[in-house]
């Protein structure tokens, strides 16, 4: 199970893209299915810990750049006008915020992207009632989808820039909100296309070098990317170029990427003036 | 890597290598040392040295040492357990060339009086790499089960120990071995297939010959 394509034909096979990503892990290290889907569901938990920890109106992060702002975004005024774009990009904040304050998070694929996918699930269990179970599989879902981004390109910032964190935290929840809809496996596979070629060329320029701006603001970008993304793909609308080709496309334009673009703080947000204080 | 590397780890924030990472060398060096820790000076090197305030690093190194996990949110308030725990620590800018970005050189004093010296580098996504322990090369990840075995450079050390790994049906993935020199101190790194059970270790800590043994569980995966 090495590419999208791999992945859609195993889907077929077992019945859903959850069903073979656990199939594929219960044969790879040996552990029942059962006992995987349990350690799955402590993700899950940490997950949401984070996002309700992360919501603290007086967090802050040792910097002091960050901390407190999902709480700005989680007013129910803000919530009522923005729906689920609104709910999902508040929960994507207050997880990536709670990491930056050093808070217990679960790296998704990466921490600096932590939000993108539980924001995204988290959002759409409020709004339709899916239930824990439901989440759970579409983890194994999102976890097979990063599994193939990172063995084909990469999922560090410092290999590929942000296209690689936060565009494959965004492919991964694209796809998992395509099965929890109950789109197909080769809608998944569009959507994941789309949000990682919406990113396409995201640079990773941390302030400072730190986890904080911009990056728990492009966690909210991305989760708003992912349900796009998915939005388009349940529509019926299929990506022109096949996701793994896109797939490939990132690691290009990642290789491409000069170091001052990828994780080095010395480009980008990092050198503008306001915040370069050397 | 399988499907919880990529929903993983667990830990707390900010940086999977300048936090994570720090953490678990941290308390890997513990385990080295053996005993509770009373004394640490700790030097940072390049990345490490230049954003380790903002990532926590020095908390996630401090909170390594106390016994803290990646996932333990006590970390965030480590220095503070520090001084509960009557731990004092310093850190200091290290230079080296051709060092790993992320590299710590940890001196710590235990409260028995064992000392131990660690070179680690965080190589990203919290997996780390021992470089040395007291100046001798080790170069081993913590995936497997590891034992660190200080002994007497002697005629059949080596023997004697895989013996014991094999009467407790033990099999060794790996071992290599240095030594400051011929008869001084050596040490063996093995990593095992199995479990090693305490009473294991302390079978081979009673060996003549040998001075310390420290074993560290792998990390299972999904963990």
């Amino acid at each position: 199970m090495r590419t999208f394509a791999d992945f859609v034909r195993d889907a077929a096979k077992y019945g859903s893209l959850s069903k073979a990503a656990l199939h594929w892990q219960a044969k790879q290290d040996g552990r029942s299915e059962e006992e995987l889907i349990e350690l799955m569901r402590t993700r899950l938990s940490v997950m949401r810990e984070s996002a309700a920890a992360g919501l603290s109106p007086n967090l802050r992060s040792v910097s002091g750049m960050v901390g407190g702002q999902a709480a700005l975004m989680n007013d129910p005024k803000s919530i009522d006008r923005f729906g689920l774009l609104g709910k999902a990009g508040a929960y994507a904040l207050s997880i990536a915020e709670y990491n930056a304050c050093m808070g217990k998070i679960v790296a998704a694929p990466t921490a600096g992207s932590c939000g993108i996918l539980p924001g995204a699930l988290l959002a759409v269990q409020e709004q339709d009632g899916f239930t824990d179970d439901e989440l759970i599989m579409a983890l194994f879902t999102a976890a097979g989808v990063g599994r193939i981004i990172a063995l084909q390109a990469t999922i560090s910032g410092a290999e590929g820039g942000c296209q690689a964190e936060c565009g494959a935290a965004a492919g991964m929840a694209a796809a998992a909100l395509v099965e929890l809809y109950g789109g197909t496996a080769e809608m998944a596979s569009h959507a994941c296309g789309f949000a990682l070629m919406n990113m396409l060329g995201l640079v990773c320029d941390p302030v400072h070098g730190l986890v904080e701006v911009p990056c728990v603001y492009r966690n909210v970008g991305g989760v708003s990317q992912a349900l796009s993304a998915a939005q388009m793909a349940l529509s019926g609308i299929s990506s022109p170029i096949p996701c793994d080709e896109i797939i490939l496309a990132m690691k290009e334009v990642g290789d491409a990427l000069p170091s001052s673009l990828r994780e080095t703080g010395e480009g980008g947000c990092a050198a503008c003036r306001s915040v370069c204080r050397k | 890597m399988d499907l919880f590397d990529i929903l993983g780890p667990v830990m707390v924030g900010p940086s999977s290598s300048h936090t994570a990472g720090a953490a678990r060398i941290g308390l890997i060096t513990r385990l080295l040392l053996g005993c509770e820790p009373a004394q640490a000076r700790i030097g940072l090197y390049g990345s490490f040295q230049k954003t380790y305030r903002g990532h926590g690093t020095d908390k996630a190194l401090v909170g390594g040492l106390l016994g803290m996990a990646v996932d333990d949110e006590r970390l965030r308030d480590s220095l503070r357990y520090a001084s509960d725990a009557g731990l004092n620590y310093s850190f200091y800018n290290a230079e080296a060339r051709d060092a790993h970005p992320n590299t710590v050189i940890m001196d710590v004093d235990g409260v028995d009086g064992r000392h131990i010296c660690v070179q680690a580098a965080s190589v990203g996504g919290g997996e780390i790499v021992v470089q040395s322990i007291n100046g001798l090369e080790a170069g081993f990840n913590g995936h497997e089960n590891t034992l660190i075995i200080t002994q007497r450079d002697a005629k059949g050390m080596i023997a004697q120990i895989s013996s014991v790994l094999s009467a407790n049906s033990l099999n060794i993935a790996t071992m290599r071995v240095f030594r400051r020199s011929a008869g001084g101190e050596a040490m063996v790194i093995i990593e095992l297939d199995g479990d090693a059970e305490q009473s294991l270790l302390e079978c081979l800590e009673r060996m003549p010959g040998v001075y310390h043994v420290a074993y560290l569980a792998g990390r299972t995966e999904g963990q």
